[in-house]
This record gives C-alpha cells, structure tokens and sequence, in this order.
C-alpha cells in the first residue's frame, strides 16, 4: 500500500466509508453550566451506536449565556438514528427521562430542519392538564409545571435527512498510552469542529467492529485485522510495531461537517507526531459498497 | 413603486368606513376608479375624491397623510402588505386582520385590533376601550398576531383574548385582560381596578404587582420561571420594550378561582 507522510506520521491511502442518517438538535439549559452539562451528559449516555443503542448521541457544542434562548448556560445535543420513527421514539424516552427530570432545566430546538420531530408537543401530558401552551415570536412552546417550578419545552425541533454517521479515524501506534494520546488530541480537536459529535465514550473506540461474525446473529464483532493479538492468526493491517489502534467515530450533521472533523483529527494527529502519538492514520471501510459517503484521508491532510 | 398615498384634504364632516381601503381591497383597481370608492356613512356619500388627494401606486404600501378620530375600519381583514396612519384613527382599527402590518402614529379609539388574528398592529399613542376585544355578540377577542399600544389603553384591554400577544406600554385602564380564554397580555404603568377578571386561562404580565385584584386571585409564590426570561428576550427583540419586563422569578397570581383559574398574573417584585 501507498504511503504518505505528515511529520513522521504515515497516512493509509485509504477512506473511511459512511452512511446517511437523520438527526435532529436541541439546546438544554439550566441555571448554571453544571447542571445544564449534566442533563446533557445523562440524556446522551448509553446512545454510543445505532446497533445496540437506538441511536447515537452527544454534546456538540457547549452555549453561553448569550447563545441560548433563555439567556442561561447550555449545551446543544446532537442525535441520530437510522429512521425518523426510531428519532421520535429515542428523543421522546431521553427528553422525558432525562432531561425534564433534571433541576433547573429547559429545552430548545437546536435545528431548523425539513420536518419536525416533537418535543414539548409529546411531554406536555406530564403536565396532567396543568401544561400551558405559550405561541410568541413564531416560537411554540409548552410550559411544564413541576416541582422547582416549570420546566419550559419547545413544541418541536426540526430534523434533517442530510445526516452522516460512521466517519472515522484508525489510529495506530506502538502502545495504547501513545494511541491514547493521539485519540485524545484528535477528540480536542473534532470538539470544536461545529455540526460533528462523537458518539463513543469521550469519543473513542477500543472495540472496532467488522459487519457480521462466526456466530449466528451477531451484527457486528471485532475488527481482527487491527487486533494486535491475532497478528499471527488473521489477514493483519498491523506491521510488527503496532501494538494498539483506537478509532475515533463521527457523526456530522452534513457530509460537510464529518469531512471538516476527520480533517481537524488528522491535523492533531499529525501535529502530536508519532513519537508521543500515533504513528499511523488509517480508516474503516467496507469495501465503497454499502456507505454512499467516502472521505479519504489523502484530500483531509492538514 | 411610491406608496399608495391618501392625503386628507379637510376633516371630514362624518364618520367614515376605510375599510375597503386596504392592500388586498384596492389590488387590481385602476386609478381612475379608487377615487369614486364610496366612504362616507350617511346619505352625502362621501367618496375617496371627496376627501382625499390620492397619489402613488403601491397598493401594498399604504399611507394615510393626516387621520382623524372619524376614520372607522382602518386596514380591517388585511392580510398583507402595509398601512401607515400619520395621525389618529377612529374605532375598529386593525379589525379581523390576517396579516400584514399596520401602524397608527397617533391615538385610536375604541376595538383597535379587534378579533385581529395575525400581523403586527401598532399604535404609537393612546388606544380607546376593548383593545381587541370581540364586538357585542362574539365570543372571542384577539385570536393571534402582535398588538402593541406606546401610550395607554383604555378599560377591557385585551377582553376575552384567546390568543397572541397584546401590549400596553403606558398603563391601561379597569378590567384589563377580562374573560381572557387564552394569550398574553402585557402591561407596564399600572393597571387599574381588577386585572384578570374572569380570566380562565392565559397569562397577564405587569411591571408592578397590581393594586386592587379581585379575590377570587390566590398567590402563588415567586418560583423562578425560565419562561419570563424567554418571554423578556422575545419583548426586547421585537423593539416592544427596552429593559426585561419580568426578571427571573416573577410573583405570580394564580386565577380567576371563579372560573377555570388556570390564568395567570405574572409581575416583577
């Protein structure tokens, strides 16, 4: 295989292989940037991917004061799901168990998208009838009351069919503690990257999978040909220096969006160079057949 | 294109119905025709040449250059474009209408706005009684859209609103927000007696806690409300106000008891 090198780090001539999604925004408040991160933080966990999760979700950008709507600390959540149905469906669980159960907190569309998905619209009924409807400014919103007073919700965000999920970054070096390193400078970098999220814990991926396995009904399992251990038992990617790889996963609101984080990754991937980092990039794909978005790494170079 | 122009010649010797005088009425009418548009209300039958000097031809751009207490109707049912009144107006400004936008640089009298259910109505001065509330007979007011009044209102400001926003700047007088069904009633300079009355739900929102409410209201604390700080950013946006009306933990009143008493009193401590 052909490689290219950035400040000692080699580049795969390879891409990372896509595919379109849905996904919706939000913006939660609260009365300070504790409690409004942590209403974030639990409505987002558990959702690290679609196979076992019903959907994919995190923090995409943090909100001062004077981003949001109420004027108080936020966080704009982003997440994605394979149908519209399945959006609604995770949305609806999360906002209502996660978010409207947190002190202090409010709820916003985050996106103005082609269709709406509910928000307020569907938790109104908590209210028992004591819910009131609030239509100001070309804003509905619905106002909750509950037990430290009301818990404000906008009647519904929007959704966009122009989603991607599944960028990604391979990470490769001679020991977890220098591919941590990389994965942690390349999560640096993609947080700031606007419209992208990582989904995984804090961003990166030990268990990268392959579609399918050995045993009847698994969707996924792991990816053998970047598992140090089977170096000697399976067609290997990994040369004998290679003792950990880490992935970083992106889901992005456009393809613009995942492109501009695989590229701000590889920039401080390469930047960490690979004497404290990783000393390889590469990406998973699956052939070009089953994803409609390719990035390849060679046109993301910093 | 110049704005369609109605320069009053003289103040007229009766009331008059403007209401045909409005984006979607005059749309398609040659010139030659708007002057012979019948206005008056009595047997004279007062004509559009009769009192006014008529020139430019944007119907979507309409400026009355002079007002006058007897101009009834003005921009009843618009659904678009925009009237600008360089004076005052009579009764029933901004009656029904859809859309639009419709500004009254002097005071109005009684029902401006009345039953309006979108678009921005504006009055720069005074505004008489039944701000847009329903005629005799109908069972709703104000049914949506923005209705903002710079100086004060008179008695049953906002009367059986059930939707939109209506705000008063400079005070109004008895009864404001009475038999409200629904939507949002501003009111900073002091209401007068019975704020609310027989409100069933909706919320009124003052500056100051009101003096004389009717018993049948029960306080309800000051909890923090994340609505009036969106609801204070959302006047101070639309130019309606120009420091936040509520603050972050409003008093609240909760009522009227004698009816439904989901409604509201909201008003900064």
């Amino acid at each position: 295989m052909q490689r290219l090198t950035v400040n000692g780090v080699a580049i795969d001539d390879t891409f990372a292989e896509a595919f379109g999604m849905r996904a919706t925004a939000i913006i939660i408040t609260a009365s300070n940037r504790k409690w409004a991160r942590q209403a974030a933080i639990t409505m987002t966990g558990f959702a690290t991917s679609v196979i076992g999760c019903g959907c994919e979700a995190a923090i995409d950008v943090e909100l001062s004061g004077s981003e949001t709507p109420d004027g108080r600390p936020g966080c704009r959540v982003m997440i994605f799901a394979v149908s519209t149905d399945e959006l609604q469906k995770q949305l609806q669980n999360r906002l209502g168990q996660c978010v409207l159960t947190s002190p202090g907190s409010a709820c916003f569309a985050g996106l103005k998208g082609t269709a709406d998905l509910k928000l307020g619209a569907a938790l109104r009924y908590f209210g028992d009838g004591w819910q009131v409807s609030k239509k100001f400014g070309g804003r509905h919103f619905w106002r909750v009351p509950v037990m430290d007073g009301e818990f404000l919700c906008e009647a519904t965000t929007g959704l966009t069919k122009e989603a991607v999920g599944g960028g990604n970054l391979l990470l490769v070096a001679s020991s977890s503690a220098k591919a941590l390193a990389a994965a942690e400078a390349a999560v640096a970098a993609i947080e700031k990257v606007p419209g992208a999220i990582m989904p995984f814990p804090g961003g990166v991926v030990r268990s990268g999978s392959k579609i399918g396995g050995k045993y009847k009904g698994m969707i996924a399992s792991t990816n053998d040909a970047f598992a140090p251990t089977l170096r000697g038992v399976t067609k290997s990617e990994l040369g004998p220096d290679d003792n950990a790889v880490l992935e970083i996963v992106i889901d992005g609101e456009t393809s613009d969006a995942v492109a501009a984080a695989m590229r701000a990754g590889i920039g401080a991937v390469t930047a960490l160079g690979p004497d404290k980092g990783a000393s390889r990039i590469s990406a998973g794909n699956y052939g070009g057949k089953l994803g409609k978005f390719h990035y390849h790494l060679k046109d993301l170079l910093p | 294109m110049k704005p369609l122009t109605f320069t009053l010649r003289e103040t007229p010797p009766e009331r008059l119905d403007l209401s045909s005088l409005t984006p979607e009425g005059l749309a398609g009418l040659p010139a030659r025709e708007m002057g012979g548009i019948k206005l008056g209300m009595s047997k004279r039958g007062l004509t559009v040449g009769d009192l006014f000097r008529v020139s430019g031809s944007d119907v979507q751009n309409i400026v009355f250059e002079g007002g006058n207490s007897r101009f009834d109707g003005i921009g009843s049912g618009m659904t678009e474009g925009s009237i600008r009144v360089a004076g005052d107006a009579g009764a029933q400004v901004g009656r029904k209408m859809r859309g639009g936008q419709l500004l009254v640089e002097g005071s109005t009298g009684p029902h401006a706005g009345s039953c309006m259910r979108g678009g921005r109505l504006e009055i720069l001065g005074n505004a008489g009684d039944h701000l847009g509330g329903p005629l005799a007979g109908e069972l709703a007011g104000m049914n949506g859209g923005l209705l903002i009044v710079r100086g004060r209102a008179g008695a049953y400001a906002a009367d059986r609103m059930r939707r939109g926003v209506a705000a008063v700047l400079k005070g109004c007088g008895d009864y404001a927000g009475a038999r409200m069904i629904a939507g949002t009633l501003v009111v900073t300079g002091g209401v007068g007696r019975l704020p609310g009355y027989l409100m069933r739900r909706g919320s009124i929102l003052l500056d100051r806690m009101p003096e004389e409410l009717s018993p049948s209201f029960v306080a309800c604390g000051a909890p923090d409300s994340v609505f009036a700080g969106v609801f204070d950013r959302y006047l101070v946006a639309e130019g309606i106000l120009k420091r936040p009306l509520l603050g972050a933990a409003p008093g609240k009143f909760g009522g009227d008891n004698a009816v439904a008493g989901t409604g509201e009193i909201l008003y900064r401590r």
